[in-house]
């Protein structure tokens, strides 16, 4: 049985603008309404905004910009706020994997950008996610000497300490947490990059400069601070711990406390 | 926005860079949130003695011990010193999460992700923060600075800290307001208590339940004995 829908979605054809000391320009936009018919239940939620968008090149209109890439929950691109949630109301997944099933015949449904400064809009639901990139580029790695391959089992790791990790490096860097946290804050996905590393024996050399660093540059892009209301970790579609955002605060404050850049 | 991410801007000193960075400035929340959550609890079972059916002898005897012993007024500043670093961190903190958001969600849920007291700390602070002056003004400054009737046991002379109480809570409007705040007392601690433990970095396995479990039975008990006193001092007014 397919279904009728009534789509609201922000349009917005000005980029928003932040400038190098952090101020914030709305681009200004405005949410249209668009109705569509004939939306097929099996249809996967970015399948139902490629047949929007074909009719509306059909009738000679702007197609609603969007991002997406491998539409299999990997790649986290597809940012948008669904009915008031990132990925929309289900749990676990983005909204790539979200299927119009999960709606009914006669909704109205509301689609939006993730809403923060650090993230502005580059066009209706795309956003600018570089500030995610910088966080990684302030230490979000490990520094390795290129040469002769290293046996993958050199290093023993213990299972559980395995299993931490890689719970936190199933992070996808979507950006679900900072859009649903009230202070636009990216304190999970920091925490689930910083945890990963601190975790792992091949982090422990750059452990303290790491946490330190990427710290300092979330703060610079202008995330908000973290309240602990866990909206963040409800909406993570790899269910990121709050776990990790308690370690990642013993590993900053033991970093300013005892390392020995001052 | 730095065009070179791996130069960190060097700050002056570490200390300050800690303390005023968002998970810095976090610490401070907890640490002074923690502290007024032991004052809380000292402070319950003080009052509590007003309960003790003597005429206010037991809480007027506890009332001169804690205003006269030396410890107690230094904690009693380190306590306003603390209250008010609460309050202006959370003011910071709240403005600054503000701007992290410039333009608003059209529709938003947040109801499906996080509890209510949770997102409206600052609100529930501003009712205790109100709450807090009237407070001070009611018993506080009387007691420092009012005149005040005086009671003898056994010789030795005492302020009759009890009889201002008891006129007060004779008071229905004042009765409300103290156990209204109760509830805003109630909330702020049903998020604060654990979430302040989450802030330290303490969250385990082991741990975790137990803080939580506590931190429950801690914001209803305390909140509710508090309001107690107000209730019971009505009736017995009425009596
Ligand atoms: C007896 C009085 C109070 C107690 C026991 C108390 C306790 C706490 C605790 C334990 C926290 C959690 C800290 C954390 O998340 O790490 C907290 C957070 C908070 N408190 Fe209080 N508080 C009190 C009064 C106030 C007042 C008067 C205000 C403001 C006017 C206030 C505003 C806040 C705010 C805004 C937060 C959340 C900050 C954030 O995470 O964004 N509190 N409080
Ligand atoms: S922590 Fe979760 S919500 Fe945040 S960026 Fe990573 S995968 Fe997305
Ligand atoms: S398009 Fe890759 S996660 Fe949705």
């Amino acid at each position: 049985m397919n279904m009728k829908l009534t789509l609201k979605i922000w349009r917005q054809s000005k980029p928003d603008k932040k400038d190098a000391k952090g101020n914030f320009t709305p681009g200004g936009g405005k949410m249209e309404t668009y109705a569509l018919n004939e939306v097929s239940p099996d249809m996967s939620f970015l399948e139902m905004l490629d047949v929007l968008n074909e009719k509306l090149v059909k009738e000679d209109k702007e197609p609603v910009a969007f991002d997406h890439d491998c539409r299999e929950g990997i790649c986290g691109m597809c940012s948008m706020y669904i009915n008031g949630q990132p990925h929309g109301p289900d749990r676990g997944i983005t909204t790539c994997q979200l299927h119009m099933r999960s709606f009914k015949d006669g909704d109205t449904i509301y689609i939006e950008p993730w809403r923060a400064k650090a993230f502005p809009v580059i066009k209706d639901l795309m956003v600018d996610r570089s500030a995610f990139d910088r966080i990684i580029q302030a230490g979000g790695y490990v520094s390795v000497n290129t040469g002769v391959n290293v046996d993958a089992n050199e290093i023993p790791i213990g299972k559980g300490i395995a299993d931490k990790a890689f719970d936190a490096a199933t992070c996808i860097g979507c950006g679900a947490c900072v859009a649903a946290c009230k202070n636009a804050s990216a304190m999970l996905f920091v925490a689930a990059k910083v945890s990963q590393l601190a975790l792992l024996p091949q982090g422990k050399p750059e452990r303290k400069a790491r946490v330190e660093k990427m710290v300092a540059q979330m703060d610079e892009e202008g995330f908000g601070a973290c309240t602990n209301t866990g909206a963040c970790s409800a909406e993570c579609p790899k269910g990121i711990s709050l776990e990790h955002i308690a370690r990642m605060n013993r590993e900053y404050f033991g970093a300013k406390l005892t390392s020995e850049r001052v | 926005m730095s065009a070179n991410p791996t130069a960190v801007k060097q700050k002056p000193n570490w200390l300050i860079e800690m303390l005023g960075s968002t998970i810095g400035r976090k610490l401070m929340m907890a640490l002074t949130g923690l502290f007024l959550i032991l004052f809380l609890a000292i402070h319950l079972a003080g009052n509590l003695q007003l309960l003790v059916p003597d005429e206010g002898r037991t809480f007027n005897e506890y009332a001169e011990f804690m205003g006269h012993n030396k410890l107690i007024q230094i904690v009693s500043i380190l306590n306003f010193a603390f209250i008010i670093i609460h309050i202006v961190v959370s003011i910071i903190l709240t403005r600054y999460n503000r701007t992290a958001r410039p333009v608003a969600y059209a529709y938003n849920r947040a109801s499906a992700n996080s509890s209510w007291a949770s997102r409206n700390m600052i609100w529930l602070g501003m009712i205790l923060l109100i709450f807090l002056v009237l407070h001070l003004i009611n018993f506080w400054a009387k007691s420092k600075f009012g005149p005040i009737e005086e009671v003898v046991y056994e010789g030795r002379t005492y302020h009759d800290l009890y009889a201002i109480v008891k006129m007060e809570f004779a008071n229905p409007l004042i009765v409300g307001v103290y156990v209204l705040a109760m509830a805003g007392l109630a909330y702020h601690l049903l998020h604060g208590f654990q979430s302040a433990f989450q802030t330290f970095g303490v969250n385990h396995v082991k741990y975790t339940p137990i803080i939580q479990s506590f931190g429950l039975l801690f914001s209803i008990l305390v909140p509710l004995l508090f309001a107690a006193i107000p209730i019971v001092m009505y009736v017995q007014s009425l009596l």
